[in-house]
């Protein structure tokens, strides 16, 4: 079973990660994603990690990769659902995730990429 | 410290990235059983990743054994019969890594848990135990 999905949603790409997640998963995700951003020129991608109970060093590294790769790919990317302990965890790890822009859910995401795009 | 005398509650083998997302999952149902409190959960469960994934990649698999600790507490035994390693004081600083992964691994699982042991002996492997509460404080 994947243990995540890719959707577009009005020009973005909507990707939920599932809780079972594995690390091959994960890199497997990295590379359709790019794939797809490029194929669809997508202008954005939101990253739905509601369903995960945590995030570690590895999960919190490939989303900052995968931040960096659609930046060069002229797509921007939101993390959305973090659960506050997840984020206060990730805190503790000393990663910030400085790249990544993050909204609480795909709704802000999507204003909050509309507000950039009419700038 | 050992386990010796606590409830076994899981005992798991280490061998693939499957087995690390299971470790996740079954140390996470266990602490929610004994209704931890949601931050002590994500960051013990975090922690359980952390070391899991070390003894899949660096140590060639091992096995993870979870204990029930009197006085509220649940404490896992990673154990793996890799190379060990070298320089555990390099190994638990941030941005140390052999592999080119984060190297933020091992230094984490020690910031997220209570009590963190480790021994190692070069090509005889690596053990690790680490506790964490399961309601308030560390």
């Amino acid at each position: 079973m994947k243990s995540a999905a890719i959707y577009p949603v009005e020009g973005v790409l909507l990707v939920s990660i599932q809780d079972d997640i594995t690390d091959t998963d994960i890199l497997d995700l990295q590379d359709e994603l790019s794939t797809k951003i490029s194929e669809m020129d997508a202008e954005g991608v939101v990253i739905d990690i509601s369903a995960l109970d945590i995030v570690d060093t590895f999960v919190g590294r490939v989303l900052a990769q995968l931040t960096a790769i659609a930046r060069l790919l002229d797509a921007e990317t939101f993390v959305v659902g973090m659960r506050p302990a997840v984020a206060m965890t990730l805190v503790e790890l000393g990663m910030y995730l400085p790249e990544n822009r993050t909204a609480l859910n795909l709704t802000h995401a999507l204003s909050k990429m509309r507000d950039t795009a009419s700038e | 410290m050992k386990f010796d005398k606590a409830k076994r509650a899981a005992s798991l083998d280490l061998a693939t990235d499957r087995d690390v997302a299971r470790a996740r999952t079954v140390v996470g149902r266990i602490m929610k059983e004994q209704d931890a409190k949601v931050l002590m959960q994500t960051r013990f469960v975090t922690a359980v990743s952390e070391i899991a994934r070390n003894a899949v990649r660096h140590g060639g698999g091992g096995t993870m054994e979870v204990y029930l600790l009197p006085g509220g507490r649940i404490g896992v035994e990673c154990r793996d019969e890799g190379p060990g390693i070298a320089d555990v004081e390099a190994a638990l600083t941030d941005g140390f890594s052999t592999i080119n992964s984060m190297g933020r691994g091992l230094g984490g699982a020690k910031r997220l848990s209570e009590l963190f042991i480790i021994e190692t002996m070069p090509n005889e492997g690596t053990t690790i135990r680490m506790t964490s509460r399961l309601r308030g404080g560390r």
